[in-house]
């Protein structure tokens, strides 16, 4: 069979046939590049977010180290935060818990105490104030050096007057699922809560934090009132409180209950006792490249060690 | 330019755009407080990517009869490789300072470790053999049973994501399914009833 015959005219000339390929080529780049870009960015971290905050009153501007060691910067303290409520993406949180309505707020005090009774976020905040800037470490392995303003739990607590038969202190943050949408798969029940012992709770280095580098306190970071044990790891220091109960027995803990090989209920910082799953002798200070040693109690030893005579802290970690 | 060669290009290119965003996001100081962490979660996260996609040539070549994929598979393979390479270094280079013993330590006491420096080493012969002299070399058939390593990869993969994550496993969930899949289909292919064993790709589209 003959070919049908096209006319010379209708034949496509080359250089437009590799002009056109090259076209389409360019537009195969362009389009793929620009969809996976788009993919990628999805998982990119969300960016940092500049909030103002109101300052609180009588906290000097003055620079904020902690010995040698530098605070760790506003942005990143404010924009890398585990609250698993909002987010489990330590980014993400930021954004997530602008949604967090932090007034009015009360703060129940009760439990085995002879004069339990409820705060107004506005009494606490007038409790006298002061900053202390603390070494935080995270059982994740990062650390920050942070510029709390608050008072010590201890303060708050003597005014309910603990019974003698006060063992422990159980606290408790806010939970409102239509506010705090986390990954469904988080893997930690809510609402969060926490424990200490009454003697660590008592502790002068143990406290109740309402802001941080002079600020009132940002949602991400606990909003409006926290607990901040500086030789624990950072999940003890519970966010967002709404109930302080003093209790004969040791109260449940939300990582604990999660993972209890994993995490104790003490949980002090302790570089000899290796998470199961990863070391606890080093930690990335946010804003540094190389590693730190970890320090003994998170370097508060001197203070608290004694807190702690005769138990085995690989037993009790 | 062949078409062959300009998809290959074409595929380079997409693969190492993720790798120039990482780049511009370190150096815009936009990858977060923890940008080492990021970074090597991205690493990671990118070879089990392209872990997946390798697997995903042969599925698709026997359903939508592209078999001309099979000539990009050992070029996405490589770039899983590349991937899981900058995660090795990165975590060798900024979490253990390029301390020999530091890193055997924590292969020896932390089985996610381990798990990861396994997959990692499984695919070192893997990228060796990739050239076409070693399939030369080896001859089609042993080669393509040394690379169905692949399959062990992929899974010690998975395992060592699901394994570091605190307790929102979502993300290990979605790779841990795509693996099942991809490996279940070829489980189903090989042992479904009626059908001879090691069967070429069909030439035919396949019933269902």
């Amino acid at each position: 069979m003959r070919s049908p015959k096209i006319k010379t005219s209708e034949i496509t000339p080359e250089r437009v046939y590799l002009n056109r390929r090259n076209f389409l080529r360019a537009g195969l780049l362009a389009g793929t590049g620009a969809a996976t870009a788009l993919a990628y960015s999805a998982f990119r971290p969300g960016q940092t977010l500049d909030s103002e905050f109101s300052n609180i009153e009588g906290i000097s501007d003055g620079e904020k180290t902690l010995g040698g060691e530098s605070a760790t910067s506003f942005d990143d303290v404010t924009n890398y935060n585990n609250f698993y409520e909002f987010s489990t993406s330590k980014t993400s949180v930021a954004r997530a818990a602008r949604s967090l309505t932090n007034r009015p707020w009360t703060v129940e005090v009760g439990g085995l105490a002879a004069r339990p009774r409820t705060f107004d976020i506005d009494e606490l905040l007038g409790f006298p104030q002061e900053e202390r800037i603390y070494r935080f470490r995270c059982v994740e392995a990062w650390s920050m050096v942070i510029p709390w303003v608050g008072f010590e739990l201890r303060k708050l607590l003597e005014q309910v007057e603990p019974l003698s038969t006060a063992k422990y202190v159980a606290f408790e943050t806010f939970y409102d699922p239509d506010v705090m949408q986390s990954s469904f798969a988080a893997g930690i029940d809510f609402p969060y809560v926490e424990g200490l012992r009454l003697d660590e709770a008592m502790h002068p280095l143990t406290l109740l934090a309402t802001g941080l580098y002079g600020k009132q306190m940002p949602n991400q970071n606990g909003a409006p009132i926290r607990l901040v044990v500086p030789w624990k790891y950072g999940f003890k220091s519970i966010k967002s409180i709404v109930r302080i109960t003093l209790t004969a027995e040791q109260p449940p803990a939300t990582w604990n209950l999660a993972a209890p090989h994993e995490y104790g209920f003490y949980s002090n910082v302790n570089p000899n006792v290796a998470h199961p799953r990863w070391s606890q002798a080093s930690e990335r200070r946010i804003g540094e490249f190389s590693m730190r040693e970890t320090l003994m109690f998170n370097g508060y030893a001197g203070e608290v060690a004694g807190l702690y005579t005769g138990m085995d802290l690989k037993k009790f970690f | 330019m062949s078409d062959v060669k300009f998809n290959k290009a074409l595929i380079a290119f997409n693969s190492l755009i993720p790798l120039a965003m990482l780049g511009v996001d370190w150096y815009r100081g936009a990858l977060g407080a923890n940008p080492i962490e990021f970074f090597l979660r991205a690493t990671g996260v990118l070879t089990l990517i392209f872990v997946l996609i390798t697997l995903a040539v042969t599925p698709l070549r026997r359903i939508f009869s592209w078999n001309g994929l099979i000539k990009y598979r050992r070029m996405l393979g490589l770039f899983a490789f590349f991937y899981a390479s900058l995660h090795l270094v990165t975590y060798s280079l900024f979490d253990k300072g390029l301390d020999i013993g530091a890193i055997t330590g924590d292969v020896l006491q932390r089985p996610f470790i381990a798990v990861g420096m396994a997959a990692f080493l499984m695919l070192v012969p893997l990228a060796v053999t990739s050239t076409n002299g070693w399939v030369k070399r080896l001859g089609g058939k042993r080669w393509a049973k040394l690379h169905r390593l692949t399959y062990v990869i992929a899974v010690l993969g998975v395992v060592h994501f699901w394994m570091i994550v605190k307790s929102d496993i979502f993300y290990p969930a979605i790779f841990g399914t795509a693996v099942a899949v991809l490996l279940g289909m070829r489980i189903y292919w090989r042992f479904r009833p009626g059908r001879a064993r090691a069967t070429p790709v069909p030439s035919t589209p396949l019933q269902q």
